[in-house]
Order: structure tokens, then C-alpha cells, then sequence
């Protein structure tokens, strides 16, 4: 059973009396213990895919699936994690609170959420700020956090919207082990970015969405071998084409 | 699905007393009430009825503005500040959502009237010590019944609090709040138009004011300040029927958030 299966995923947006379509007929699969990245430059639908498997918000047509289970159920989200772009968090509370209730909202037990929490905050290397308000928290760390909120309920299933953005080389070498870290221990990632190279380093599988239609799909080596170029010199030129 | 609840609302909680506008609202009332003792004490007689009226209003005054003020960014603000999307790409759903803020405010508005009423009691309890003029001991005005007036206020935030909370479901917090506004300020004079308008108007102004009197919450019946103050009785059947009034609208309102808000894109 494929961890993320779209059949159809349209999306369209009125815009005074014009419709915008933002997904159009988005049909992919992503199979269970693989790395898919989304690839897309800025309004692709990298995005909008990413709300619409959460239930964020809903598709026009189509549908989408999660390890079986229609994806705008609490039952497919059960076993998701997700962190949002430019995360942004209740920042009165602090990591360890955040982690906390983040763990409720799972329904784990207070034991599972302390140790899942010092793991975690050890993992994104936040341990010395466990205490510290997610206000007084740089985009790094937000960032950091976020990522470990979305591995509270040790998820089949990691989602990742553009988690490298904003992150300083380190900040991106370490977040490029995690996603590898995840994969190994038999983990789904699905992830979107512009940042090409880290695509090419970690991926399994790519999609290249421009203007909400698929435009490529495949595995990273097939693709590569098949046009003799650069990750990044095809990327440019599909998405100006 | 309680657990959540209890979650999602303790952690609004937790958001809305690091609110400078809570917390600001919380000491002016209490100021107020405090300050009571002082415009009782320029009154001859009466300071009592004088402290306990200033008191009530205050209660009424501030939790409106803060039912309102809070509740129309319930929503919204988790919206436009993308919060909302941590919590709903996680197993909850967006009635449970919707109950836990709307739990979260009310426990918001309970711990403004806890205070409100400790001040209050404390102010009457010590008015005979601090004015020379007022006779009696520390008991003397100590007056039980103010208890049902600050629940029947606190009914009426509970509902002025879900009508806030429809509107925060579907549109910024500056209309939600206009709007919430408007239907506060509606509910407590459409039974006063409806009055005077039942014999000098034509057929289709009465049926408008009718009509606008039925649809809109009726604020003005949880309003027993002044029967308490002046010590005249409330029914048990006026409190029975008015609690069951508000369960039944607050109810009501919050079915109606919950279908807008599950079929609402949260982009």
C-alpha cells in the first residue's frame, strides 16, 4: 500500500470572477520507506499539495489517500508528522511545553510525551533551550523545533514544507542526516524545496510541479541518466519552458 | 477527543493571560471596583448599593470587552498567524478545535470574574472600616445574592463569547469584532424598540423589529443588576428559564461555527 497516493488533485481558486487553478490533475504515488521530493519553483503547488494531503484545505476534484485512509481524516493524520514553512509557533509557551502539547493532541500519555520530548530536543540539538519561550527562538531553532514536534508521535509518515528555508549550511547539513536519519529507520519522507542540490543529495524519488501541473515524476538516477544533464540545468529548464 | 480539548483550551488560556490587552483589562476592573469605595464615600448613604452597582458593571463592562476581544481572534488569529496549520495536520478535528478555544475563552472570562468578585466582596467587606460615616461590621454588606447577578453576567459572556467566536469562523477579527459588537449592542435594546414601537409604527417596522428581536440574542434578560442591588426578587423559573435560553442559543451558535469552520480552506 503506497504511503501517499493522489489521483486527480485539482485545486482551483477564484480570483475576483477568474478561477485560478493552483493543482491541476495531480495524479502520484509515494511508496512506503522512500525519500519524494517536491520540486517546483514559487507557485508551483508544492504547497497547496502539501495542505490538501493534511486537510488543510480541499481539493475541487480528486482525491488523496494516506496509507489507505482519505486523507482529510484524523485517522490518516494519526500517523503523520508535518512541519509548515516558515514555521510559526504559540510562542508564550517553550519548547518543552510545546512539545507537550503537541504530544497531547496525539492522545500519548504524559510518559510518553516527557520521553519522547528529551529525546527529541537531544536529536535537533536544543537540549539547552528546553526552558526557553519559542519567542525568544531564532529561525534556526524554530525551525529545529518544528521539526521535532513533527516527530512527537514517531510518525510513518514525515511531511516537510521546505524544510531547508532559511537554514545556514550547517542548519541544512543537519536537517539533510535527519531526513536520511528518518529513511533508515524505515520512516516515509515527502518533502518540498527549491534547493536543487539537496533534492539530488537525499531524494528517492522527484516530482516537478510548475504551475500546479506535474511536469516530471521519477527516480533521481533514471531521470538523470535520461536527459545527461544536471539536476539543477533541467529543473531550469522545464521550469521555463 | 476531551483530552484535546482540554489541550487546545488550556493552552488558550495559557495564550490570552500573556495578552497585555487581558491582563490590562483585568486591572482596570479591578480598579474600578477598588475605586468604588471612593465614589461611595462622597454619597450619603446607600454606599453599599453604590459599591455593589460600580462592581456589577465593571464584571458586565470588562468581560464583554474581553469575551469580544478575544474570542474574534480565536480563529482568525490562528489564521493569519498559521498556528492553526500544527494543530490541524494532527489527529484533531476542527469541532474539537472549535471547543477547545471556545473552552479556553471561557475559562479566560471565569478567571476575570473570580477576580472581579474577590475584589468586590473584599471592597464591600472593608468599606465600613475605611469610611467612619458607614455603621456596621465587616459582614454587615456582605451581600450573597450579588453571586446570582455575576452568573447571570457570566451566562450572558458565555453566549456574547460563542456569537464571537461564529463571526472569528468566517472573517477577520476587525468585522468579527464590529459585528460582534453590533449584536451585543442589538440584543440589549431590541426588547426596549420592540416596546416602543408596538403601537406608533406601521405592520412592516413591527414585523422587522419582531423579527430582529426573535433572531438576535435577547442580552437584556440576564440583566438582574438592579433587582439585586435593590434587593427584589428573581424566580427560580427566571433563572431556569434563562440559563436554559442561553445553553440552548449558545448551542445553537457553536453548531452553526462548527459547520462553517469544517468546510472552511485554511490556506
Amino acid at each position: 500500500m503506497p504511503a501517499i497516493e493522489c489521483t486527480g488533485l485539482t485545486k482551483t481558486y477564484s480570483v475576483g470572477l477568474k478561477k485560478h487553478v493552483a493543482l491541476d490533475h495531480l495524479d502520484f504515488q509515494v511508496q512506503e520507506g522512500e525519500v519524494f521530493g517536491f520540486l517546483g519553483p514559487n507557485g508551483a503547488g508544492k504547497t497547496t499539495t502539501i495542505k490538501l494531503l493534511l486537510g488543510l484545505i480541499q481539493p475541487t476534484s480528486g482525491a488523496a489517500t494516506i496509507f489507505g485512509h482519505p486523507s482529510h481524516t484524523a485517522t490518516a493524520r494519526a500517523r503523520v508528522g508535518f512541519l509548515p514553512e516558515s514555521p510559526y509557533f504559540y510562542d508564550h509557551l517553550t519548547a518543552t511545553e510545546f512539545l507537550a502539547f503537541c504530544g497531547r493532541l496525539f492522545g500519548l500519555t504524559s510518559v510518553a510525551i516527557h520521553d519522547a520530548t528529551l529525546r527529541l530536543l537531544k536529536q535537533v540539538g536544543l537540549e539547552e533551550a528546553a526552558h526557553t519561550p519559542l519567542r525568544k527562538f531564532s529561525k534556526g531553532m524554530l525551525q529545529r523545533i518544528g521539526i521535532a514536534q513533527a516527530l512527537i508521535n514517531d510518525p510513518q509518515l514525515v511531511i516537510l514544507d521546505e524544510p531547508m528555508s532559511g537554514l545556514d549550511p550547517i542548519g541544512r547539513k543537519d536537517c539533510r542526516d535527519l531526513i536520511l536519519q528518518l529513511k533508515q529507520a524505515g520512516k516515509t519522507i515527502c518533502f518540498s524545496s527549491h534547493i536543487i542540490p539537496d533534492v539530488e543529495m537525499i531524494c528517492d524519488h522527484i516530482a516537478i510541479l510548475v504551475k500546479g501541473k506535474l511536469i516530471r515524476m521519477g527516480r533521481v538516477e533514471e531521470i538523470l541518466d535520461a536527459h545527461q544533464e544536471t539536476l539543477e540545468a533541467l529543473f531550469i529548464r522545464e521550469t521555463q519552458t | 477527543m476531551m483530552r484535546q480539548i482540554g489541550a487546545i483550551a488550556f493552552n488558550t488560556f495559557k495564550g490570552a493571560v500573556h495578552e497585555r490587552l487581558f491582563y490590562n483589562l483585568l486591572i482596570f476592573a479591578i480598579v474600578m471596583v477598588t475605586g468604588s469605595i471612593l465614589v461611595a464615600s462622597l454619597t450619603l448613604g446607600e454606599q453599599s448599593k453604590i459599591i455593589m452597582d460600580m462592581g456589577l458593571a465593571s464584571h458586565n463592562l470588562f468581560g464583554m470587552l474581553i469575551a469580544v476581544f478575544l474570542g474574534t481572534g480565536l480563529i482568525s488569529g490562528e489564521i493569519e498567524r498559521r498556528t492553526i496549520h500544527t494543530v490541524l495536520s494532527k489527529p484533531v478535528g476542527r469541532t474539537t478545535f472549535l471547543m477547545g478555544k471556545y473552552a479556553g475563552l471561557l475559562l479566560t472570562l471565569f478567571t476575570n470574574t473570580v477576580a472581579i468578585t474577590a475584589t468586590l466582596y473584599v471592597v464591600l467587606a472593608l468599606h465600613p472600616k475605611i469610611d467612619p460615616y458607614v455603621k456596621g461590621d465587616m459582614l454587615t454588606y456582605v451581600e450573597p445574592r450579588l453571586l446570582l447577578a455575576i452568573y447571570m453576567t457570566f451566562l450572558e459572556l458565555m453566549l456574547l463569547s460563542a456569537v464571537a467566536l461564529l463571526f472569528s469562523t468566517f472573517t477577520t477579527a476587525t468585522l468579527a469584532t464590529v459585528f460582534s459588537l453590533s449584536t451585543y449592542a442589538i440584543g440589549h435594546l431590541s426588547g426596549t424598540i420592540m416596546t416602543m414601537s408596538s403601537k406608533r409604527v406601521s405592520l412592516a417596522t413591527r414585523l422587522l423589529v419582531q423579527g430582529v428581536h426573535y433572531l438576535f440574542p435577547n442580552f437584556s434578560q440576564f440583566d438582574i443588576k438592579n433587582q439585586v442591588v435593590h434587593g427584589v426578587a428573581v424566580t427560580p423559573a427566571y433563572f431556569g428559564y434563562t440559563t436554559g435560553y442561553a445553553i440552548l442559543y449558545l448551542t445553537l451558535l457553536l453548531l452553526i461555527a462548527s459547520t462553517i469552520f469544517s468546510r472552511r480552506d485554511l490556506g
